[in-house]
């Protein structure tokens, strides 16, 4: 086999739904082939039932393929399952991995055990994990009173501390506040630089695609429609971002620059909503134009969502 | 109160350490346990009443026991029921129902063996809280005849750690249904039924009319409870004691195999409820 740390070849998975009597096959995953470098960052994106987390399955060894081939480090993630398990660290954001009932520091002295971590080697990192992580003031406290940012730190530390070359979230930032996902982010961006970690990550959050992936892939119908850069991505779909002012004279109309494009007004031309690409013209340029014509009392700017770029590429798929 | 000391960082066995684990998590429900303590109690002076009636009914003997043996067969098997898992319901159960299996998938573990394994630290710390004090009340307030000498005592170890064991390797199985089945309730309400009767729990199998009897005989149910006691209370002892704790181990082979082939196909047929 090759260096890739993901490989997957016509990996196809269906299930059997009922309907009433009736019974249909449904395609979560078609004829799937990924090839993941080791050390990259992966961002594995679409709808709701596009077949993300089936994917996820079948390459952790936890879900049987319907047909098709997939390695993940290497091994046969269903045969192999115990030891790529120390390979990879997994990260559900809507399960969780640590014992509930127990204080969060003896979930990790659990999975040490588990992974059969040298006490030294067991101790340093998660003396580095609760530096990063910032888990300390609460490692006597049980995982059920944790808040859910905490309870997230918590997992990526539980699903890192075997040290995995290959690291899998699924909606890992789902539900937390602004600040929780910025440190969490912070410190994958931080864990990949200082170990080369390879990441695989489904999100709804174009946050994480932004600050952590190098590569997206587009998943609509279990079928992979983009394969490449996130910039490449906004650019086949024309996703731009919204730029809204208020101003403090209603003036009926904008004098743009280029790559800008007026949405509409609100409020007798009290409030205006620009389009802008960032790769045409910066924020401070449609800012300054605006300026030019009448002072602006305030000002917000959206990121395209992932829901909206997969919406446009679906979109232009039917 | 029990304190628990938080685990040092430090690495021993993966089993021997959920053991362990399963240990500490029973200990954060006090209050369910002084609860399962309150009821067990009760239901000991309940059996106590009818079956020492019965005894002196016989004439003051009842196919080998007597008013003091028999008090000891109520006070243990009301003192092991906090620890064996005679109700067929298991933490497993509810992991292969929502779909949390997936991440005891996801470690380096034999996922049958970890299962079984935290019950049986659960069950041992029940021993505490429901075990003891439930045989101490009705050593105080009935009295019972005990052994005096430290053979039954230490061979009697051996049988409830056994025991428990196999109940947990037992329930694992009720749990290992919900792969085919989802919803294994059901299943745990048969396994209810049928446990309590034929582990001895409501009167000793050995006044069982002989089918019945055999047919206990037949099933890993009185190595859950009826042999742990029958040894403990020296009832039966010498080779005889040594014979019950052989099937004990004979049962957990046999359910340990049914186990790890459940598992082995259950997995295959895993889906993952929700997500």
């Amino acid at each position: 086999m090759t260096s890739h740390i993901i490989e997957t070849d016509g990996l196809t998975r269906t299930f059997r739904v009922r309907e009433g009597v009736r019974r249909r096959t449904v395609v979560a995953v078609d004829d799937l082939s990924l090839r993941v470098e080791a050390g990259e960052a992966v961002g594995y994106i679409g709808a709701n039932g596009a077949g993300k987390s089936t994917t996820i399955k079948m390459l952790c060894g936890i879900l049987v393929p319907t047909s098709g081939e997939v390695r993940t480090c290497r091994l046969r993630p269903v045969a192999e399952r115990r030891r790529l398990a120390r390979e990879i660290g997994v990260v559900f954001g809507q399960r969780s991995q640590l014992w509930w009932d127990l204080p969060t520091g003896e979930s990790f002295a659990l999975l040490a055990a588990i992974h059969r971590l040298s006490p030294a080697d067991a101790a340093a990192r998660r003396e580095e994990l609760v530096e990063r992580l910032e888990l300390g003031e609460f490692l006597t406290t049980p995982v059920r009173q944790l808040s859910l940012g905490q309870r997230m730190r918590a997992e990526v530390a539980a699903a890192l501390l075997h040290r995995p070359r290959l690291v899998i979230l699924d909606e890992p930032t789902i539900g937390l506040d602004v600040l929780s996902k910025q440190r969490l982010r912070e410190f994958l961006v931080t864990e990949r630089r200082d170990h080369g970690t390879t990441l695989l990550l489904t999100t709804h959050d174009m946050g994480d695609v932004e600050r952590l992936c190098d590569r997206v892939v587009l998943v609509d119908r279990g079928r992979t429609v983009h394969d490449g850069s996130l910039g490449a991505l906004s650019r086949t779909v024309g996703a731009q971002r919204v730029m809204t002012v208020d101003l403090a004279s209603s003036v009926p109309s904008l004098a743009l620059p280029d790559g800008a494009t007026h949405l509409g007004e609100e409020g007798h031309g009290l409030r205006h909503r620009i389009g802008f690409d960032p790769d045409r013209v910066t924020a401070a340029a449609v800012l300054a134009a605006v300026s030019a014509d009448a002072e602006v009392l305030d000002l917000s700017i959206e990121e395209p969502d992932v829901e909206d770029v997969v919406r446009r590429v679906y979109r232009s798929r039917r | 109160m029990l304190s628990v000391r938080p685990l040092s960082p430090s690495v021993g066995t993966p089993y021997l350490r959920l053991v362990v684990a399963g240990f500490r998590q029973q200990a954060a429900y006090r209050l369910a346990a002084l609860a399962g303590l309150v009821a067990n109690t009760t239901f000991g002076f309940l059996k106590v009443a009818l079956l020492l009636a019965t005894v002196q009914a016989a004439g003051g003997e009842l196919d080998g026991y007597d008013v003091g043996t028999m008090s000891a067969y109520v006070w243990l098997s009301q003192g092991l029921l906090g620890s064996v898992n005679l109700y067929g319901r298991s933490e497993m159960a509810e992991r292969i129902r929502t779909g949390d299996v997936v991440v005891d998938f996801l470690r380096p573990l034999d996922v049958h063996a970890g299962a079984v394994a935290m019950e049986v630290g659960r069950g041992l710390f029940a021993l505490l809280p429901r075990g003891v004090p439930s045989v101490l009340v009705g050593a105080l307030v009935v009295g019972m005849t005990m052994p005096t000498t430290p053979g039954p005592y230490l061979l009697g170890a051996v049988s409830v750690l056994l025991g428990i064991t196999v109940s947990a390797a037992t329930a694992y199985l009720v749990a290992a249904t919900g792969f085919w089945l989802v919803e294994t309730r059901g299943v745990a309400l048969l396994y209810m039924v049928v446990a309590g009767f034929l582990a001895g729990l409501y009167v000793p199998i050995a006044i069982f009319p002989a089918p019945l009897f055999w047919l206990a005989s037949a099933s890993p149910f009185p190595s859950m409870l009826m042999y742990p006691v029958d040894v403990l209370s020296g009832r039966v002892d010498g080779l005889a004691s040594v014979g019950l704790v052989a099937a004990q181990v004979g049962w957990l082979v046999v359910v340990g195999a049914l186990g790890q082939l459940m598992t082995r196909r259950g997995r295959h047929r895993l889906e993952v409820q929700g997500g």
